[in-house]
């Protein structure tokens, strides 16, 4: 089984498609919370496209590309922490999560 | 590229599809977790272990968690009457699809150049924390702000407010 000329192309391709898919849902749901799925889908396939840059770069021992996916894990931890305290105060205002009728911007 | 790889990138990409097709919410929040799961075992494949197991504790742990939270806190379980894709999905999937053909043509494009197959680095987690308080202090420092930050406006943000004065 050899797909592709790299591995490195492999989990690019990966991380492409999982980008697309989480755009795609990002896009396309009515619901909040599935929006910031989507959002999270997104962040990881960054984080997969990070780590194999990493492995398969010139000078894996410098840790760079390692170090930016384990901020990145962190920054995208305190994101969908805010993201969702967001998403439950404004159902408490309007008591809907649906994006489509969330169209004012008076509270 | 063994079967190994085959394997966990479809593993991932289902868990992920199934993530943004499912109709209820809760079975999305599932899929997620899947989803996270198979790109834990990804960068596993990838000699990251620590990468790996914070992912695992991080995402697994405690996103997947955040998220069924906030779907109960929600009612976000309750599939909607007219539908879970919104008025506007066709534009959102095409615009999806361009971003995936332009990153894909790209990857096929630069395929040949691309390094090959190399000796996996041996990264032990001393070394992750002597690199972490030397080199990456400050990017340390200013997550840890970042944290505070995101807890208190988290609660702040999700705190019920003090009934309105009548």
């Amino acid at each position: 089984m050899t797909g592709f000329a790299t591995p490195l192309a492999g989990y690019l391709l990966v991380a492409a498609l999982l980008f697309a898919i989480g755009l795609a849902g990002a896009l396309t749901r009515r619901n909040a919370i599935l929006v910031l799925i989507g959002i999270e889908l997104m962040l990881n396939a960054a984080n997969l496209n990070l780590i194999a840059f990493w492995r398969y770069g010139p000078n894996p021992q410098a840790l760079t590309g390692f170090m930016f996916a384990i901020f990145s894990i962190a920054v995208a931890a305190a994101e969908a922490a805010v993201g969702l305290g967001l998403v439950i105060s404004i159902y408490r205002h309007t008591h809907t999560t649906d994006l489509d009728q969330m169209n004012r911007m008076k509270g | 590229m063994g079967v190994i790889f085959y394997l966990l990138a479809a593993l991932t990409l289902a868990g992920g599809l199934a993530a943004v097709l499912l109709k209820n919410t809760v079975h999305c929040a599932l899929a997620l977790t899947v989803a996270f799961a198979g790109l834990a075992l990804l960068f596993l494949r990838l000699d990251a272990q620590f990468a790996g197991f914070a992912q695992i504790l991080v995402y697994v742990g405690a996103v997947a968690i955040l998220v069924v939270f906030a779907i109960l806190l929600t009612r976000g379980s309750e599939t909607p009457t007219e539908g879970v894709f919104s008025r506007s999905w066709f534009v959102g999937l095409v615009i999806a699809a361009a971003v995936f053909a332009a990153l894909g043509a790209a990857i096929v494009e630069s395929a040949p150049a691309l390094p090959g197959e190399t000796a996996a680095p041996s990264v032990t987690v001393l070394g992750i924390g002597d690199a972490l308080v030397t080199r990456y202090v400050l990017p340390l420092e200013i997550v840890a702000l970042l944290f505070t930050a995101a807890i208190i406006g988290a609660v702040i943000v999700a705190m019920r407010e003090k009934e309105r004065a009548k």
